[in-house]
């Protein structure tokens, strides 16, 4: 039988909503898997239509990691959630030091949800996917209820491969070490809170959604000794930094001058009472190496167009507290504690 | 963080720090009180105490929104919430704030109840527009800065119709607090009077304070460099033997403040002849209420809420330190049992209450001295 007969009539993507067809496992569901996903993310594995793929991997160490990703609204400056769920998940394996290698996805669909925005979001993904080198071989999707979701959900899954000698865990952050940065911080977080239907600003702010493995790469190449990596997604700066000091069992000492942070980002942090330490980035990433490689791990970042701002903005030291603390640009101290609860707009 | 700018520079700042370590006199303390939550932020925020000499103390005030907030009016709102099954619209903070019995609003909304965490009184309003069949309140709580939007919106929801919209009026006033915290007596030198706050009500209504208690009060930004600012012209004030109402943030504040405010306010509210507050008990004249003439829009007439009367946590000490007579780190729970995970009281829960700025900003300080 061909496609044809099996699909008479495509898919009416310009009007056409998500039902709960989509999800039944018939016919509505092949056919919005064909004509919208597989037209996409087309490559070999998925063109097998099995229900998982299969590939051979060089012998070495493998990494995996998942993510699942909710943000609203789902189209933000700078980005969306499509390609947003490729580079999350393609820089958690990143941050193993690892090369990622593919990816598998999973969409949780809400009834009524427009087929034009899909179209758009799944797009995104393919080009994402494209750009980073990284095939998307399997996937899923499941439709909810109208009210029992929020658009669209997405679950990426990756895996990756590990170079022989590279060992990057957080655990492994010691005293001495330099902490150092990508670039600046807050940027993705604020421009998707700056979108919000009830606050709603006009600024210039973009997401920095971004994949960080060709980025990860050249840093490993400059100093295969990286003692840590990690990307400083939900909860800022802040937390990411307290979460490696409590697995390594360190402190840190941050010197609040030498974060990088643009204008727009400060501003808008000021005026909403949120302090961008605790914002969410999607395209930076912290490292952690000894003392004497950093200055040679600063100029390979540097080098990279994603690490141009890159700077050493701390180092880690001996603190039974695993306290994060930071002289501030006013010469004082302060802790950089752990977020509580969320992060809210101030209301004195 | 790679900006300067005015209110922020460091070597502004060193300068500013320089002059007061030599204005101080040798053998005097200073107790200096900020009576907002917004300055307690800054100064824990910045590490502003670690730039000031020995002999100048900063005692924390009760001026934050979340922390005089007693748990009786808390917990009218979750009853009120559960019995009429309707929903409530509150600021994410006041979702943590113990009510009686240790009960939240949160936990009211594990079991079930309809609250939603809005950013302002306009997301409110916009729920209830939404949602014509359901009947919405809003939780207002706050000092004189949100007092206004709250009369604009009050206003909008009688223009457009909106019958389903109410709000629970929590709203209290600065100067009588004020007024309290001089009556009780204590050892406070001079008052850093509040920045968004005195935009609105201006600088007249703190001309008591200098007059009738001889006590000097600058008015003052939230920016580090205007806290400095203020506390070297709070110092000069008290050497000379001075007590005047200055400002130090002029570019934001007049001495009559905002006449349209306060006339939005006039119209929408009356005061109430009396208020608890967490900490101070009750002052008299210290809240607003909404006006008969929109009862509708008033949560209180409109479910006949009754006044309910509950307990702190018997260890909490927020009252005494709201009052500036403890500090956070003399409460025996803090960072204990109490955190800003489990608040046993006010002052962990928002960022501009005491404990919670001292938690989050200066915990390594008690480490290193214990
Ligand atoms: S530490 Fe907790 S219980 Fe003690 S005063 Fe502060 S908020 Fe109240």
């Amino acid at each position: 039988m061909s496609r044809r007969d099996l699909f008479p009539r495509r898919l009416d993507i310009a009007h056409g909503c998500i039902e709960m067809t989509h999800g039944g496992g018939g016919r509505a569901m092949a056919q919005l898997i064909e004509e919208l996903f597989l037209t996409a993310f087309d490559n070999e594995w998925l063109r097998t239509q099995d229900d998982c793929a299969q590939f051979a991997i060089p012998a070495s160490r493998l990494v995996m990691a998942t993510d699942s990703h909710v943000v609203s609204p789902l189209f933000f400056p700078g980005g969306d959630i499509g390609c947003l769920s490729v580079h999350g998940t393609i820089n958690d394996v990143a941050m193993a030091g690892a090369r990622p290698l593919y990816l598998a996805a999973s969409f949780i669909l809400e009834e009524g949800f427009p087929l034009a925005d899909l179209k758009r979001i799944v797009e995104s993904m393919a080009q994402a996917a494209r750009q980073a080198g990284v095939a998307i071989v399997t996937g899923d999707t499941k439709v909810v209820e109208r009210g029992k979701g929020d658009g669209v959900f997405i679950t990426t899954t990756g895996i990756g491969i590990v170079a022989a000698g590279v060992t990057i865990s957080a655990s492994r952050a010691q005293p001495g070490d330099a902490i150092l940065l990508s670039g600046a911080i807050g940027e993705h977080g604020m421009a998707v809170l700056s979108q919000r239907e009830n606050l709603s600003f006009d600024t210039p702010i973009q997401s920095d959604t971004a994949a960080l493995h060709e980025l990860v790469a050249a840093m490993v190449t400059a100093v295969p000794d990286i003692h840590c990596l990690r990307d400083p997604t939900r909860g800022g700066l802040a937390t990411a930094l307290n979460e490696i000091a409590q697995q390594a069992g360190v402190g840190m000492r941050l010197q609040e001058a030498a974060i990088p942070l643009r204008e727009p980002v400060r501003a808008l942090g000021e005026f909403l009472g949120l302090d961008p330490l605790y914002i969410a980035n999607e395209g930076k990433l912290l490292a952690i190496c000894p003392a004497a490689a950093a200055d040679k791990l600063l100029a390979a970042m540097r080098d990279h167009p994603l690490g141009q701002e890159a700077a050493i903005i701390g180092q880690v030291v001996a603190d039974d507290h695993h306290f994060v603390e930071m002289k501030t640009v006013f010469g004082g101290s302060r802790l950089v504690d752990w977020l509580s609860g969320e992060q809210l707009p101030r209301i004195c | 963080m790679k900006y300067l700018d005015e209110f922020r520079d460091g070597q502004l700042a060193q300068g500013l720090a320089a002059h007061i370590r030599q204005a101080v006199a040798p053998n005097r303390h200073y107790a200096l009180m900020e009576f907002c939550g917004g300055h307690t932020h800054a100064i824990c925020r910045y590490g502003i105490e670690d730039l000031l000499p020995d002999t100048i103390r900063l005692i924390h005030g009760p001026g934050c929104p979340v922390c005089v907030l007693p748990s009786g009016r808390l917990q009218a709102a979750i009853e009120l919430v559960e019995r009429e099954r309707l929903i409530l619209c509150s600021y994410g903070d006041l979702l943590r704030v113990p009510g009686a019995h240790g009960d939240t609003l949160l936990k009211a909304k594990a079991r079930g109840a309809d609250i939603r965490m809005v950013y302002s009184i306009s997301d409110a309003l916009e729920i209830a527009r939404a949602h014509p069949e359901r009947s919405v309140v809003f939780f207002a709580i706050g000092f004189e800065t949100t007092t206004p939007p709250t009369a604009v919106v009050i206003r909008q929801a009688q223009q457009e119709g909106l019958r389903n919209f109410s709000v629970y009026c929590n709203h209290v006033l600065t100067p009588p607090a004020l007024r309290a915290l001089l009556a009780a007596g204590g050892e406070v030198d001079g008052f850093i009077g509040p920045a968004h706050v005195s935009t609105i009500i201006g600088s007249q209504p703190y001309e008591f304070v200098a007059r009738d208690h001889q006590r000097p009060l600058v008015i003052a930004g939230f920016e580090p460099l205007d806290m400095l600012r203020a506390i070297a012209m709070l110092i000069r004030q008290i050497n000379a033997g001075e007590a005047i109402v200055e400002n130090e943030y002029t570019r934001a504040v007049s001495a009559a403040g905002n006449r349209k405010a306060q006339g939005l306010m006039e119209e929408m509210f009356r005061v109430r002849p009396t208020f608890e507050w967490r900490g101070l008990g009750w002052l008299p004249d210290s809240a607003l209420a909404i006006r008969p003439e929109f009862a509708e829009w008033d949560a209180e007439q409109r479910f006949e809420m009754p006044p309910i009367q509950a307990a702190d946590h018997k260890a909490c000490a927020c009252g005494e330190v709201l009052r500036g007579v403890k500090h956070p780190q003399d409460c025996t729970v803090f960072g204990t049992a109490c955190t800003p995970e489990h608040p046993l009281g006010s002052c962990m829960v928002s960022a501009e209450g005491a404990c919670a700025a001292y938690y989050h900003y200066g915990r390594f300080r008690q480490a290193a001295a214990s």
